[in-house]
């Protein structure tokens, strides 16, 4: 398993590039993870988003999709494919540090 | 008399209402089986429904016919279920008292949930194909259709039978040939999906067949609404696809008595537990086939899985016992290709599709991920199977968990 260091920490990540412990996640891991995601300025509406995930998960334990980020985090589907264009529940998934959202079958 | 009532008489409803007529003692529990309507429909056959080869009336029979006659089938909507209370109220007023509930109330197409979906097009030039009215609307209409670009379109996962869409795509292209107008048919698949489908080794293969057949794939389009006076599809992102024709898997979600009942998620999926398939917040209830969050396909084949393991797991529930890890998320679907032709896969929860043979004592081998002409049978000779053996809880020469035998990695 992948282990880079980012902000002066230790990060574990999976071969798809997710983090594997969440809580090794802070604020600075997700505004250089952001930047790989060619999102350069994370304003609050990402933080909105990102905050909501992470506690999401907490209770959850997955990353959630977008239709509950919607219904549940009462965040706009648009906003979401502003934000985080092409794939918000992987993208945010992967800068708030949590596992890759679950695959549908 | 003890109760157990189980929701919904469709597919999984029915088998249980079989299998456990079959196994428990006749004295001790009464069984209630509750469903909306009297007509219980053959859902894998509304694929061939578009293409004529199947009528609209070769997929009804009535449901009262597979609903063993010591079982009380109530046809009535179900209203709301209140678990703390171990009742269920359906619309008629009655209400049901249980010592045990089964919920097996399926999943249904929400067009309402996209923009534009379900208002000036719908059943003109824009069809669904999972709901009886929507599959024979589409028969008319294809007769007529002279051709043009015709767009099948899933508007986002989980949807029940994930090859269904397929299908309908390898038969169309197929249909086409044969009225002649194939070379004035552009088909294209759009889809939330990386690929062709929804596991790796699979998306693989079947892409290839898409691309064989000249059928074009638009993935990772994530449909926000559609413009059915300029007839194009729009993405959450902005991009957009033209279409003459289109057929869409709407959103799929969990009865609204569901949600009614506060017992789903954001898609009135009930969260179960995945190898026991006892309902995660209450002990006495139960969940089975397409109503359940778990992620295994939505499938008749998976109902029919769960249905061996839930029989087991209700005994041990009434005798005391821990519940068994039984259900390992086995599917197994046959996928029809066209011409005549068919592919077969079998999976579970850790296992992907994957290429070999399948092993049936008596009837197989059939080949897994190929095309063959005893595929197509296989998919034909389903519906007998459904109505003969499956519903009626009989005994199948298929093991309810995965086995290896035959694959290759
Ligand atoms: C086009 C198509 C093709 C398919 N092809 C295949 C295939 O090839 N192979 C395969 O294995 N599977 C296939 N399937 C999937 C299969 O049909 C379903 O997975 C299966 O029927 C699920 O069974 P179920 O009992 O969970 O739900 P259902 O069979 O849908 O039954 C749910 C029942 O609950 C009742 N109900 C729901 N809410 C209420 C309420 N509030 N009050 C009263 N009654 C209620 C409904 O009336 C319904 O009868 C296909 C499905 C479609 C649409």
């Amino acid at each position: 398993m992948p282990v880079r260091e980012i902000a002066g920490k230790q990060v574990d990540f999976d071969d798809e590039g997710f983090m594997t412990n969440p809580d090794q996640w802070d604020e600075e891991i997700a505004k250089v993870l952001a930047d790989e995601e060619g999102i350069a300025q994370l304003t609050d509406g990402h933080w909105q988003v990102i905050h909501f995930i992470r506690n999401d998960y907490k209770e959850k334990g997955q990353s959630p999709t977008i239709r509950r980020m919607n219904k549940v985090g009462n965040i706009a589907t648009k906003d979401l494919y502003e934000w985080f264009p092409k794939g918000p529940a992987k993208k945010a998934a992967r800068i708030a540090g949590l596992g890759k959202p679950q695959g549908c079958v | 008399m003890k109760n157990i009532v189980i929701l919904g008489g469709g597919t999984a409803g029915t088998i249980m209402a079989n299998k456990l007529f079959q196994t428990l003692a006749r004295d001790e529990w009464q069984i209630t089986i509750v469903d909306q309507d009297e007509t219980h429909i053959y859902q894998p056959g509304l694929l061939f429904i578009p293409f004529n080869i199947y009528t609209c009336n070769d997929v009804i029979k009535p449901r009262r016919d597979y609903i063993p006659k010591g079982v009380e089938l109530i046809v009535s909507s179900i209203d709301v279920i209140e678990p703390d209370k171990s009742r269920v109220k359906l619309a008629n007023s009655r209400v049901l008292s249980y010592d045990y509930l089964i919920i097996a109330t399926g999943t249904r197409i929400r067009p309402q949930e996209t923009d534009g979906l379900a208002e000036a097009g719908w059943h003109k030039n824009i069809f669904d194909f999972y709901t009886i009215e929507g599959a024979c609307h589409l028969q008319k209409y294809l007769k007529h259709w002279p051709g043009g670009k015709m767009v099948l379109n899933i508007v986002e996962m989980p949807i029940k039978c994930p090859v269904a869409p397929l299908e309908f795509l390898f038969l169309a292209d197929w249909w086409f040939t044969e009225q002649g107008i194939r070379d004035k048919v552009d088909l294209t698949f759009v889809t939330p999906l990386p690929g062709a489908f929804t596991k790796p080794k699979a998306a693989a293969i079947l892409g290839d067949f898409l691309d064989k057949k000249n059928i074009h794939l638009i993935s990772e389009f994530n449909t926000g609404s559609v413009d059915a006076s300029t007839n194009k599809l729009v993405a959450f992102d902005g991009t957009e696809v033209a279409y003459d024709l289109l057929v869409t898997i709407p959103t799929n979600m969990g009865d609204a008595v569901i949600e009614r009942s506060g017992m789903g998620d954001e898609l009135n999926f009930v969260p179960t537990n995945k190898n026991t398939l006892q309902s995660k917040a209450h002990e006495n209830v139960f969940v089975i086939g397409d109503a359940t969050d778990l992620p295994s396909s939505k499938a008749g084949s998976v109902a029919h899985f769960q249905a061996d393991v839930l029989t087991e797991n209700m005994q041990r529930a009434i005798d005391g016992l821990p519940l068994l890890d039984g259900f390992d998320g086995h599917a197994n679907c046959f996928i029809e290709s066209g011409f005549g032709k068919g592919m077969l896969i079998d999976f579970n929860y850790d296992v992907e599709p994957l290429p070999g043979k399948y092993p049936l004592p008596g009837i197989g081998p059939f080949s897994l991920l190929q095309e063959t002409k005893a595929n197509h049978w296989g998919k034909m000779m389903f519906r007998w199977v459904y109505w003969n053996l499956l519903l009626r809880g009989s005994e199948l020469p298929i093991q309810a968990q995965m086995n290896m035998a035959g694959k290759m990695r």
